[in-house]
């Protein structure tokens, strides 16, 4: 069914359009020589059966779009439907007047009728094709309105998987080993739990605050991986061994957030858990020709069973680079016998000048 | 109740805060005796060995041997609470008829609850040994290691370096880098746990790694045996040469492809 039809306003609105153009048809017929209510007689109900047959346009238009159909399909099939209507439309205006003829003062209309059906015939034609276009516009106008509804959506849900991620960089069993170490701390030595809930609080607040930003500077991802490391050292004590080797002029490089706290997070998880006297993480940058390298590289077991995990981080990883820098920038893994390294090269971008 | 009777406890966890923390809920039970802690698998399997304990705390997620592979390795006799911040291994715990699940972090009354379920288990009969072979394995997941005890010596055999099995009354010997390892298990337990793209079982009494083949020699009238990259030979029962066929047939489709 057509849409209008179920909107009053609009239907009423569009009839009202269709005031004028009776008006003109009465004109005419008034002076080719009829009389005011033989030309209203006429005009009228000819007028109102007319204006819904035109809306039957929307029909063509919907199945034939401007866009996506030839100019041949285009005119044909306007053509005929115009040629179909406006025919239609004389045979009613014949009928009509053939109905009016047996009332008094319209006698002879039957006749004087068949003078008229050609400027009806054309008048149909090009009513019919105004209809067209309105409809072809109204199309358009609803078209565009998707598209924006869809581009709107399609930003919503980049922003629930951002957010969805987000809160998996966070790992649950993280959490509660570290409020297990706290409830273990909080009988033998109360200031420690105390100063692991502070950090514990520190490093939640911040991958929060910093989970909100576009991109945050090297130097704030790492005061975050320091917090983390921090927690990571009450739980496994003297296992977990740091060595940073970073660039001052690395430190106002702009990444996206949480880049590289998972790795490190990953190199404790696969890495320093399955030792049992612990090992080294490593983290280094250097700027080189306007490219950063940043290299995150563990000890760990090579005999351990190799986790599927790993990998779905260093996807994720891979996928946010390759979101903002495109080729730009690339992560390349190595296993060396014990000695698994991640490095990552992105271009030197301080806050600011995006590319 | 008798209070005479000692209960001999390891504690098994890789985190010493952990650990504390037990000893700490242990410590008002005087009939409880901690007689070793343990910060990886390897050493709970030689204290396990060594000093015949009634009671483990046994952590999942350690260096080296994981809880199941050490329960794996030093059997079921024995009470065992699991204690771990994961939930995802309680269905296995309670298959292999553990006595307690604890997750981290437990409240004392928690603790309590699991200590006393250990001493009405100690106090009743044990239940039947599980397939702990089977059972330390995640389901639908491959055996990525084998690990197997000698005395109180662990090792640890990653599969890709497993040359083959062979079956020997109870137990299957494990071929790895020239040397041959016991472990008390059957043949057809290993082979269901082992990946059937890499591993295949070519007789009654062997497994081979299909890695290792490097061809296939006739016997005699009905016979054949596998020549392995190390030089050995192993035979191949009828049916067995049928699923080596099947396999190699369908390898060659794949890589021709």
């Amino acid at each position: 069914m057509h849409p209008i039809l179920g909107r009053l306003r609009q239907l009423g609105l569009y009839l009202l359009a269709w005031v004028p153009l009776a008006g003109i048809l009465i004109y005419l017929m008034v002076r080719a020589g009829e009389s005011w209510t033989t030309a209203v007689a006429m005009t009228v109900p000819l007028c109102v059966v007319y204006a819904f047959l035109c809306l039957a346009a929307w029909y063509p238009c919907r199945a034939t779009p401007v866009d996506q159909s030839s100019f041949l399909k285009l005119a044909l099939t306007h053509f005929t439907a115009a040629m179909l209507l406006s025919t239609l439309w004389i045979q009613l205006a014949r009928a009509l007047a053939a109905g009016l003829t047996r009332w008094a003062g319209f006698t002879g209309l039957d006749t004087r009728v068949t003078g008229y059906l050609p400027l009806i015939w054309v008048a149909g034609v090009l009513l019919y094709v105004l209809s067209v276009t309105l409809h072809y516009v109204v199309l358009a106008e609803q078209a565009a309105r998707e598209a924006q509804a869809r581009a709107l959506e399609a930003q919503v849900l980049a922003r629930d998987a951002e957010l969805k991620a987000l809160r998996a960089q966070v790992n649950p069993h993280f959490l509660f080993n570290c409020l297990h170490s706290i409830s273990a701390l909080t009988s033998a030595d109360a200031a420690k739990a105390r100063e692991m809930c502070i950090l514990l609080a520190d490093f939640l607040r911040t991958t929060l605050r910093v989970g909100r930003q576009e991109t945050i500077s090297l130097e704030e991802e790492l005061a975050l991986i320091r917090g983390y490391l921090a927690i990571e050292k009450v739980r496994f004590g003297a296992r977990v061994k740091m060595e940073e080797q970073v660039e001052d002029e690395t430190m106002k490089l702009q990444l996206p957030p949480l880049l590289l706290q998972p790795l490190v997070e990953n190199a404790i998880r696969h890495g320093i858990a399955h030792l049992p006297e612990g090992g080294v993480i490593g983290l280094s940058t250097h700027l080189n020709h306007n490219t950063v390298s940043i290299v995150v590289e563990n000890t760990f077991d090579p005999d351990a069973p190799s986790s599927l995990k790993t990998g779905l981080g260093l996807e994720n990883v891979r996928g946010r680079l390759q979101k903002r820098y495109g080729n730009a920038a690339d992560v390349t893994v190595n296993t060396d016998n014990s000695l698994f390294t991640v490095r990552l090269r992105v271009p030197m971008q301080e806050n600011g000048d995006r590319a | 109740m008798s209070t005479t009777e000692r209960i001999r406890t390891i504690i098994v966890d890789d985190e010493e805060l952990a650990r504390k923390m037990l000893l700490e809920f242990l410590a008002s039970h005087p009939e409880v005796d901690v007689v070793a802690e343990c910060a990886n698998g390897f050493e709970a399997v030689k204290a396990v060995t060594e000093l015949k304990p009634d009671l483990l705390f046994l952590d999942i997620q350690m260096p080296k041997l994981d809880g199941f592979e050490v329960l794996e390795l030093i059997g079921t006799d024995r009470a065992v609470v699991f204690v771990t911040a994961y939930d995802e291994y309680a269905l296995r715990a309670f298959e292999i008829h553990a006595v307690d699940y604890l997750l981290k972090p437990f409240p004392a009354d928690r603790f309590e609850t699991a200590l006393q379920r250990a001493k009405q288990r100690l106090g009743g009969k044990l239940p039947p040994p599980a397939d702990l072979a089977t059972s330390a394995r995640p389901p639908a997941q491959h055996l990525e290691r084998i690990v197997v005890r000698d005395g109180t010596r662990v090792y640890v055999i990653p599969v890709a370096k497993l040359d083959y099995a062979e079956a020997q009354d109870d137990y299957v010997a494990l071929a790895t880098e020239g040397k041959k390892h016991l472990k008390q298990q059957t043949i057809s337990s290993l082979e269901t746990a082992l990946d059937p793209q890499r591993f295949l079982r070519i007789h009654r009494s062997y497994i081979v790694n299909l890695e290792r083949v490097t061809k296939i020699e006739p016997y005699s009238k009905d016979n054949h045996v596998v020549v392995l990259s190390n030089g050995s030979q192993l035979p191949v029962s009828r049916s067995g040469y049928a699923r080596l066929r099947a396999f190699l047939d369908q390898k060659g489709q794949r890589s021709s492809r």
